[in-house]
């Protein structure tokens, strides 16, 4: 049932650089007016909401804070959730890579002779890659929210955090409906859409045996795990099947239970831009004769001890997933989700892949660039997350990776070339007083007429949809000299 | 498998070194300059609660304690609810005469999730509101029953007090520190009937859950 | 007072009249300016590109060339948040806490050119006469890095004769980002073609910034498009004055 989905930067293989992926979608007039309008619209609501809070920096402060605190002793965190989620009838399980978390979803799955399971949506799922898994294993793995089962129905990967069928329209909408939903009838309306969509479901809701879901956090001091959500499949999927399994990065985890006063308010405010979302479901291990009966928790790394051990990149971590990052860049509005080959993307992916999967791979290290450093996704981030000084970090790393390779390609790298030849030049005075004459000379072929129209090799990127003005006769320092030296 | 946390557990040790072995967690400084309880009058705080909760297209009547009975049986009768879902603590004089009620886990008997599913509607109270958000809060304790039984019919019928009221989300976070302790009952926060965005940002409401909420606020 | 000024080597070789605007100004408003001849570049341009350990040399001349001034002015916001958000970063790269050191003493001293007229100088009105139609765009890191607030506008606000219009959805990042510009090519092009067509909705003949990096992209597009409409830095809006201002 699960169209393949084309790879992404946890997959095994190369996926494009975001360069060469953003070409396509910035010429899909389609996506850059619904992107567009789309962003806008989020991101007026999203100020509009915050506006209405006096305490929202106190706020930001706080969520910043706790999760600094969290991530400096997540060991003993991570041990405390242990003990709670178990003590509360809960078991947890550990897996150090998406390998082993999808084996131990599965084992559970089978364990218990299941052949279809429901999910809420999980980013966390999604970069596993377990319902190909699950697929593997004989077991039909059915998305639940609204636009994970149409990106899945049609085989496609999300392109936005919180919204990940938002490159889709209604008419697109429908003929997939039509094709797989086993409707005959159905108009584009999304109310039609979404009844089609909810008459589908309710079945499998109410026969399935085992629920999975992603969790947004989880409580240390209780062992309480939460899902935020707003159509109600969170609910459906984590009350109904006799068995839940929840799969959840290690970073997750929150002290304690009254810190969800500061989150609960961060979250639906920065993700959908409303005072509350519709339902947030807080569940403490199993309760008797009320929703499942076992419980798994499987706490995943999965290249999250390496974020973490890098100390400017470790408050990546902070991330609630909430998009607002994604709302406000100038870049991701532009070039859509599916330019940055990742299930994670916008500014927050574009410094959460590469740390998962590792510095060093060309797809992934391009996504550090993927960005004019216009600081507004720091602005809006409800964590505090220093998005731009990440990204400056992870370049230089990308740099530092590829320098100290001592590859052959390394070394002929003309990007390097000349990032060697500028920096002796401005390490001294006379070197640069004489490359600033040779531009002026140097820039003979290409100056017509008072203006430069194109320039050769990398640099023609320029000159392919701007004028450049040629360099001036006289340095400032020359009229310095001539008038106040 | 205690293969695997050892390992992830020693990675986290590597991976914070640079935390000295004798910082607490206490002693990474958390400022909560956040407002922590509502300044604004009760009076306030309850309009607040019904002007927020039917910004989200449920419907809101403010009855005293004497009219609630008859406002509940014009609920039940506008929504045409004759089978009823209630939990097994629910006070016997809500329900109005004529109305089937089917009391789960009367006798120790849950119902199905068919019987659930094919039913008109569910009333229960609540374990408090919120009113900065216009949530109420469900806590699985008093007169709310197990999660199920508010999740699968399609329309909900709750009843809030004025005194379960509170103004911030900090001060119902506060008090359900006791419901999540120990044993752990499951907390649902619901703000609205469900919804979705999900087709062209077009919201759409009614998608899983209760599609129509309807509340009576009881002075 | 006595300032030093860091003209940058982007003005010092590509807009040298944004240079000798600000030492203009400065002077009219009873400043005296040195310029340290031995500086060259910032290291922004590689340290942002992701060649750091290379920009390390760069911040140690910067520090050792302007560490004696009381305050150093700079016509680029970019630059001056390169010094003071940054050149720490740069210091734990080498590992050298005394680096460091200077670099946080330095830091609270050096200005972009209109928060140091505004909040130090306590000027607003600084005599300009400009009787032109203009829009100013914000640049990115003289309004979320340096948080300059409205001390551009402030400023503008004040000079004669001119028409100041506002710029439809100015905080949006032109698309330059330095590098940027090169490396994401179609990315920064879809971006200046937004910002471009708010500047032309405003119908001015000028668009000003703080910083000639911006206007060197937007004004590139504007002019590659025959638009006719100029781009001029802040500092030279500001120099202008109804007798010319030429000394």
């Amino acid at each position: 049932m699960t169209a393949t989905r084309p790879p992404d930067a946890f997959s095994k293989g190369k996926t494009p650089t975001f360069e060469q992926s953003a070409k396509a979608s910035l010429s899909d007039s389609q996506l850059r007016r619904n992107l567009g309008k789309a962003t806008k619209t989020i991101r007026e609501k999203r100020a509009v909401a915050v506006g209405e809070l006096p305490d929202w920096e106190e706020l930001r402060e706080a969520g910043r804070a706790i999760k600094e605190r969290t991530l400096r002793h997540l060991g003993e965190y991570l041990a405390q959730l242990e003990e709670s989620v178990t003590r509360a009838g809960g078991q947890v399980h550990w897996a150090r890579d998406a390998e082993e978390a999808n084996r131990i979803i599965s084992g559970i799955a089978k364990g218990h002779g299941a052949r279809e399971v429901v999910k809420v949506k999980s980013i966390a799922t999604d970069e596993t890659k377990l319902n190909e898994h699950l697929e593997d294993e004989g077991i039909a793995a059915f998305e639940t929210d609204l636009a994970e089962l149409i990106i899945q129905l049609a085989g496609e990967t999300s392109s936005h955090i919180l919204v990940p069928a938002i490159h889709k329209n209604r008419a697109e909408i429908r003929d997939l409906f039509l094709k797989e939903l086993d409707v005959d009838d159905l108009s584009d309306d999304p109310k039609d859409l979404t009844e089609a969509a909810r008459l589908y479901l309710r079945k499998k809701f109410l026969s399935a045996k085992v629920g999975i879901s992603g969790a947004n956090f989880a409580v240390a001091e209780t062992g309480t795990v939460c899902v935020v959500e707003s159509e109600g499949n969170g609910r459906m999927c984590t009350t109904l099947p006799p068995v839940l399994v929840t799969l959840m990065g290690i970073e997750k985890v929150i002290p304690v239970w009254r810190d969800f006063e500061v989150f609960m308010q961060l979250l639906p405010r920065s993700s959908t831009a409303e005072r509350m979302n519709p339902y947030t479901s807080l569940w403490t291990g199993v309760s008797r004769d009320d929703g499942p009966q076992e419980f798994h928790l499987v706490l995943m790394d999965n290249g999250r001890t390496d974020v973490l051990a890098d100390e400017i990149g470790r408050q990546t971590l902070n991330c609630i997933r909430c998009s607002a990052c994604l709302n406000v860049c100038p870049v991701y509005e532009r070039t859509g989700g599916h330019a940055y080959n990742s299930v994670y993307p916008g500014p927050i992916g574009a410094i959460l892949t590469p740390q998962l999967v590792g510095i060093g791979k060309p797809g992934p290290d391009s996504l550090p660039y993927a960005s004019s450093l216009c600081g507004a996704c720091y602005q809006v981030c409800p964590v505090k997350i220093n998005i731009p000084e990440v990204l400056v970090h992870l370049r230089g790393r990308v740099v530092r990776h590829k320098q100290d390779s001592g590859t052959l390609k390394a070394r002929l790298d003309p990007e390097n070339a000349a990032m060697q030849a500028m920096a002796k030049v401005f390490a001294d005075r006379g070197r640069f007083e004489k490359a600033q004459k040779a531009a002026r000379i140097g820039q003979w072929p290409f100056a017509r007429d008072g203006n430069i129209r194109r320039l050769p090799g990398r640099l023609a990127g320029w000159t392919a949809v701007r004028d450049l003005k040629p360099v001036p006769e006289k340095t400032f320092r020359r009229w310095w000299r001539e008038n106040r030296g | 498998m205690s293969d695997a946390r050892a390992e992830i557990l020693d990675r986290i040790r590597d991976a914070t070194r640079d935390v000295p072995g004798t910082e607490r967690p206490e002693d990474v400084l958390v400022e909560r300059g956040y407002r922590v309880e509502d300044e604004a009058s009760r009076a306030e705080i309850v309009e607040r609660f019904a002007e927020y909760v039917a910004e989200y297209d449920a419907t809101v009547h403010r009855v005293g304690e004497e009219e609630l009975n008859g406002a509940i049986r014009e609920a039940l009768e506008r929504r045409s609810v004759n089978h009823l879902v209630i939990p097994a603590d629910l006070p016997g004089g809500w329900v109005p005469e004529g109305v089937e009620a089917m009391r789960d886990g009367a006798d120790g008997k849950l119902l199905t999730k068919e019987e659930l599913d094919e039913s008109h509607g569910v009333l229960t109270g609540c374990a408090w509101g919120i009113a900065q958000t216009g949530t109420i809060v469900l806590d699985a304790g008093e007169r709310q029953g197990r999660r199920a039984i508010t999740l699968l019919p399609d329309y909900h019928l709750c009843v809030v007090h004025e005194e379960q009221i509170l103004g911030l989300v900090p001060e119902a976070i506060r008090k359900l520190e006791a419901s999540v302790e120990g044993e752990g009952r499951a907390v649902t926060f619901i703000s609205g009937p469900s919804a979705t965005a999900d087709i062209e940002l077009d919201r759409v409401q009614g998608v899983h859950g209760p599609r129509t909420l309807d509340v009576l606020i009881v002075s | 007072m006595r300032v030093a000024l860091f003209i940058t080597c982007f003005n010092d070789t590509l807009f040298p009249e944004t240079g000798v605007a600000t030492v203009r100004l400065l002077e009219r408003l009873g400043v005296e300016v040195d310029f340290p001849e031995e500086q060259t570049c910032c290291g922004q341009m590689h340290f942002n590109t992701g060649y750091q350990r290379e920009a390390i040399p760069l911040v140690r001349r910067f520090v050792e060339i302007f560490g004696g001034y009381e305050a150093i002015v700079a016509p680029s916001g970019s630059c001056v948040g390169m010094v003071r958000e940054l050149y720490a970063m740069a210091a734990d790269l080498a590992g050298d806490p005394a680096l460091k050191r200077e670099v946080e003493a330095l830091a609270p001293r050096v200005f972009e050119l209109s928060e140091f007229l505004v909040n130090r100088l306590g000027v607003e009105d600084v005599g300009a006469y400009y009787p032109h139609r203009v829009t100013y765009h914000p640049t990115c890191h003289s309004l979320r890095m340096l948080k300059v607030g409205d001390a551009p506008l402030k400023l503008l606000r004040a000079v004669r004769g001119m028409d100041l219009v506002e710029l439809p959805e100015a905080e949006q990042c032109c698309g330059f980002g330095g590098t940027f510009a090169i490396k994401n090519a179609d990315t920064s092009a879809a971006m200046l073609s937004d910002k471009i067509r708010h500047v032309l909705s405003t119908e001015s003949e000028v668009c000003c910034a703080g910083d000639n990096s911006c206007l060197l992209h937007i004004g590139g597009g504007l002019r590659r498009g025959r638009a006719g409409v100029e781009t001029v830095h802040l500092a030279q809006i500001l120099a202008s004055t109804a007798d010319g201002g030429n000394t």
